[in-house]
């Protein structure tokens, strides 16, 4: 199967542009996920909400991207219109969405359907509803094989199924298959969920917060899991989450949203030791592990994340931003590109200067958090 | 599940007993005595030797306690009523005698009840079908003009009163423009077609007016359950339109339709007064009206137990459905 899609990549001309956006050292192939410029718009009775505002990234095979934000900043939208999930009626796409080359955003959803579940797969916050609490968890395995594997019998889905639960460490499964999503811990049923999101063996593997329904200890396990999954699957992982700590043990790459734009964006060691972007030093120092000290005081953010349909004009975070005043005005008039700074693969959108940026996280920032 | 089945049928058994005896009580409370009613309906003189002589052929000389035990006895075993030369032979299950005609309550039962089956039965079809699918369409396409015209006519249909819908149906259909023909009655063991042609008026009418209460239903929890994250990852998993609606939503969309159609059924099963009478019907409901203004207390008791059998056995047969659906509650 792998092989094969990688054929389909080469062969694909579309995909061979800009890779500019993927991270610096990788160079054997285009990433598998492909986003450019993407923008959804949701029409409400209120207004338009600009949920995700021109967002590009890029995740190649065998890597994971955790994405990052607030509340409202629009991730979980971007990860339903990777896999084309958006109600066509209510909300408007543009842009482009490759995955394996295939652009998902001009798809049918007869054609969509094709790809969701096989190529690409997604991974719910909560696994209790998510999962359907009237068919036994084998059967919603063996249900997601057979529909792209519509040869193989059901005993064979069956097998599939169990075996799949296996894989993902579940004790005893040819008896849980048979059992029901309440009947399963938190932890165990987000194993089945990864067990259903990886029975067609996808390339891309979307995980929106699959960790923030559980407890410390299972979220730790689960992320391991993931972690092994993906070597043997050599899938493109994108993991959503607003917890730097989580990204921080599983990422490779990491983007930080606002407002449905991309504020920051590199690799991880980049933008969690390196960061640039007023906002995603307000993330981290709202984190308590990630400064070494648990006892230290957490900085929250000030304010509040903006309305998506009345953003504010120039850089959408500027209201909340201490150093807005230092940029000559220009955050309130002109909206930040998303630009590379002088470390290849890392970029940012902010109207500061790279020095001040490095100067202020040096002195101000990073100074706190490293107290012991 | 044996356990959970064993605990709802003895529930409804004791529930069943309360309403007999406090059924059974009624009897009793009401002012009239049964003997007097019964010898006041003829000409002759209600000499209280006559009376006595009724109520020893009813058994109505006997302690309450002792009645109620014969009469149960005699729903299950049959018994004899009364003593001595007027005793007579009353086979399980015994209901009684009306105190009107006289005629064995079995009997006026057995005549009865196969009307407001049929009626209820034929309705029940129409109102689910056509309820369910425009709730479960307006729901799909919620917005359009299909949920617009569904939703504007299921609000008419909710709060328009049998009493002014059947009757306008009989102007419209029969009054005015003969298509149809008033109905009478035929059992369906004698004449399927006319039977069927019959019930065609009061099936429409009862299951037209339920089918505005089921499709508002419908469509209402189809909404809901298409909200539901489970519905989603049906999408993710790359199923196709008609799974995704058909298997997955449907089947979570149902199960509360499923539960109040059961006991909608039970609660008309015991009679459907006004359907019966706008129509011309002598059902179930119609009997009972008729017995409580009569004070044909045998045939009242009968009745009010056969509706509470329905409605407790609904509710047996939901519970035990709702178990086979919903693995949580199988297993809970
Ligand atoms: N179908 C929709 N119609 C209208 N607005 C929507 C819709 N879906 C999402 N939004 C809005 O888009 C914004 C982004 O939502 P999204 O769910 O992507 O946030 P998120 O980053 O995933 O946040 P969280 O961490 O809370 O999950 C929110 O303001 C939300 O209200
Ligand atoms: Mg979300």
């Amino acid at each position: 199967m792998t092989e094969q899609e990688e054929g389909t990549l080469v062969e694909t001309p579309g995909s061979a542009a800009s890779s500019e956006a993927s991270s610096s050292e990788t160079t054997k192939a285009d990433p598998y996920l492909q986003v450019r410029d993407l923008r959804v718009r949701f029409r409400t009775e209120d207004g338009v909400v600009r949920a995700v505002d021109g967002l590009s990234f890029g995740v190649e095979r065998g890597r994971t991207l955790g994405i990052v934000g607030e509340s409202g900043s629009g991730k979980s939208v971007t990860s339903l219109a990777v896999l084309g999930l958006h109600d066509p009626r209510r909300t408007e796409i543009s842009g482009e969405i490759l995955v394996g080359g295939r652009d998902v955003v001009g798809l049918s959803d007869a054609e969509c359907r094709r790809l969701r579940g096989r190529d690409m797969a997604m991974v719910f916050q909560d696994p209790l509803s998510a999962l359907h609490p009237y068919y036994s968890v084998g059967r919603q395995i063996a249900e997601a094989y057979r529909v792209h594997h519509p040869e193989a019998g059901r005993r064979a889905a069956w097998r599939r199924a169990v075996d799949m639960l296996d894989r993902v460490g579940i004790p005893q499964p040819a008896r849980r298959a048979e059992q029901y999503p309440h009947e399963f811990s938190g932890g165990m049923r987000q194993r089945v969920m990864i067990a259903m999101a990886l029975v067609n063996d996808p390339d891309l593997l979307v995980a929106d917060e699959p960790t923030t329904a559980l407890d410390v200890t299972v979220q730790a396990q689960i992320l391991d899991l993931l972690a092994d999954l993906q070597s043997e699957f050599n899938s493109a992982i994108v993991l959503i989450t607003h917890d730097l700590g989580v990204v921080s043990q599983v990422a490779d790459d990491v983007l930080v949203m606002y407002a449905g734009r991309a504020v920051e964006h590199g690799n991880v060691e980049q933008v969690l030791r390196r960061p640039q972007h007023p906002y995603t030093w307000g993330l981290l120092s709202s984190v308590p592990s990630l400064r070494g000290d648990a006892s230290a005081d957490l900085v929250p953010i000030r304010g509040n994340p903006p309305s998506l349909i009345n953003l504010p004009p120039g850089c959408a975070f500027h209201p909340r931003c201490r150093y807005a005043d230092r940029t000559d005005g220009r955050s309130s008039t002109e909206r930040p590109e998303l630009l590379p700074v002088a470390e290849a693969g890392h970029r940012v959108a902010c109207h500061l200067p790279e020095v001040d940026r490095q100067r202020f996280y040096a002195d101000e920032i990073a100074q706190v958090g490293v107290a012991p | 599940m044996l356990r959970f089945v064993v605990k709802k049928v003895l529930l409804a058994l004791s529930t069943l007993l309360a309403v007999s005896v406090i059924t059974f009580g009624m009897f009793f409370a009401v002012p009239n005595n049964p003997a007097e009613l019964m010898c006041g309906d003829s000409k002759n003189v209600c000499s209280p030797e006559r009376i006595e002589m009724i109520e020893r052929r009813m058994g109505l000389d006997k302690p309450i306690p002792v009645q109620y035990a014969e009469f149960m006895r005699g729903v299950f075993v049959g018994r004899t009523i009364g003593t001595g030369p007027t005793a007579r032979d009353c086979p399980a299950p015994c209901l009684g005698f009306s105190f009107r005609s006289d005629e064995p309550v079995t009997g006026i039962v057995g005549r009865t009840l196969p009307v407001t089956l049929s009626i209820v039965f034929g309705a029940a079809v129409v109102w689910l079908v056509l309820g369910v699918s425009i709730g479960m369409v307006s729901a799909l396409r919620r917005g359009s003009a299909f949920d617009k015209l569904a939703v504007g006519t299921s609000l008419v249909g909710a709060s328009m009163p049998i009493l002014l819908f059947g009757p306008l149906l009989l102007i419209g259909l029969v009054y005015e423009t003969g298509l149809l023909g008033y109905p009478r009655y035929t059992p369906l063991t004698e004449n399927p077609l006319a039977w069927a042609s019959a019930m065609i008026l009061p099936w429409f009418a009862l299951g037209f007016l339920n089918s505005a209460t089921y499709a508002r239903l419908s469509r209402a929890q189809m909404l809901e359950t298409l909200s539901e994250d489970f519905v989603r990852t049906a999408r993710a998993k790359g199923l196709s339109k008609i799974t995704v609606y058909g298997r997955h939503a449907l089947r979570a969309a149902i199960t509360p339709i499923i539960t109040i159609a059961g006991l909608d059924l039970g609660a008309y099963l015991g009679g459907t007064v006004i359907t019966e009478t706008v129509f011309g019907f002598t059902g179930l409901g119609r009997t009972a009206l008729n017995a409580a203004l009569d004070l044909d207390m045998p045939i009242v008791m009968a009745t009010v137990l056969l509706a509470a059998v329905f409605v407790v056995a609904a509710n047996v047969l939901v519970d035990m459905l709702y178990a086979v659906v919903d693995p949580r509650v199988r297993l809970g």
